[in-house]
């Protein structure tokens, strides 16, 4: 089993009590309904899907019941870290070479 | 038939109002493991932003907690941790903590949850080892010490766990998941045993 650190309850747990909530840093538009059809379609349906790190929401559904970012990497499922939710994309990942 | 009907008016029986708790009194017993359902309590889901902290906590009479996993209690009286807004508040005096939150003004939701849980007594040395048949957390007593409080998961159900001693856990579930969480821990008690 998958231990995730939540980053509201300080420790890790156990990945049952967590739900994934889709990729993190998507910005909802300010003037959704001014927004062509276009540029709604691209915040609304188009993911990155990477193949390596990818930022994604996840909640911590059966514990704190809070959103907080996570940093996975898709093809290990290794988490390299988490964050609070509102806190900006971590510039230096830890154990990650770029 | 409407005669009829006038003739049956009987005085009706009046609509009863006794409460009936899930599971009153069922219990089970394993070697070394009890599983015990508790009696009714008082109960409150507390959510305030951290500035209405201090105010509740003195309405309250009890410091509600600010680390994560932790629990404060006094008398008959327990605060347990949720989340960084969010609290159990649980009473097994009588005394509705729902009544002491009225009175405050400062900003907090206060909800009585007092019918929607049951709460299940499980005790003995093998009462880590029961809860563990179905959830993941750690229980040691290192990771998970007395007064420690945590909302997590029992197979397929939500519950709230506290320690309460070194070999007894409190666990706190939805009225409706009741029947599955103690049959749950019963088997589990069972598996403990051995």
């Amino acid at each position: 089993m998958l231990l995730i650190r939540c980053p509201y309850c300080e420790e890790e747990r156990p990945e049952l009590e967590f739900r994934n909530a889709g990729e993190a840093h998507i910005a909802r538009s300010v003037n959704i309904a001014g927004e062509t059809d276009d540029d709604f379609e691209k915040f609304f349906f188009i993911r990155s899907n990477p193949k390596g790190i990818i930022y994604e929401r996840w909640r911590h559904m059966h514990g704190c019941a809070r959103f907080f970012n996570a940093v996975r990497d898709t093809v290990t499922d290794k988490f390299v870290m988490t964050y609070k939710a509102g806190e900006p994309k971590p510039s230096k990942l830890p154990g990650v070479a770029k | 038939m409407a005669k009829a009907a006038a003739s049956k008016t009987a005085p009706a029986a009046s609509p009863s109002v006794e409460r009936r708790p899930a599971l009153a009194g069922r219990s089970t017993a394993a070697t070394g493991v009890k599983v015990e359902v508790l009696p009714s309590a008082e109960r409150i889901s507390l959510r305030a932003p951290e500035a209405s902290v201090a105010a509740l906590s003195k309405a309250l009479g009890v410091t509600l907690p600010k680390k994560p996993k932790t629990s404060a209690s006094k008398g008959k009286r327990t605060a347990l941790w949720l989340g960084p807004d969010e609290w159990l508040v649980i009473d097994e005096a009588g005394n509705d903590p729902l009544a002491d939150c009225a009175g405050v003004a400062a900003l907090h939701s206060a909800v009585g949850i007092s019918h929607r849980n049951i709460a299940i007594a499980v005790t003995g040395a093998g009462a880590a080892a029961t809860i563990n048949a179905g959830c993941p957390q750690d229980l040691s007593l290192d990771a998970f010490p007395v007064g420690a409080a945590s909302r997590t998961i029992l197979g397929k159900a939500e519950i709230v766990v506290l320690r309460t001693a070194v070999d007894a856990f409190r666990v706190e579930c939805w009225r409706s998941f009741s029947d599955y969480v103690f049959t749950f821990l019963s088997e589990g008690s069972r598996d403990a045993a051995v």
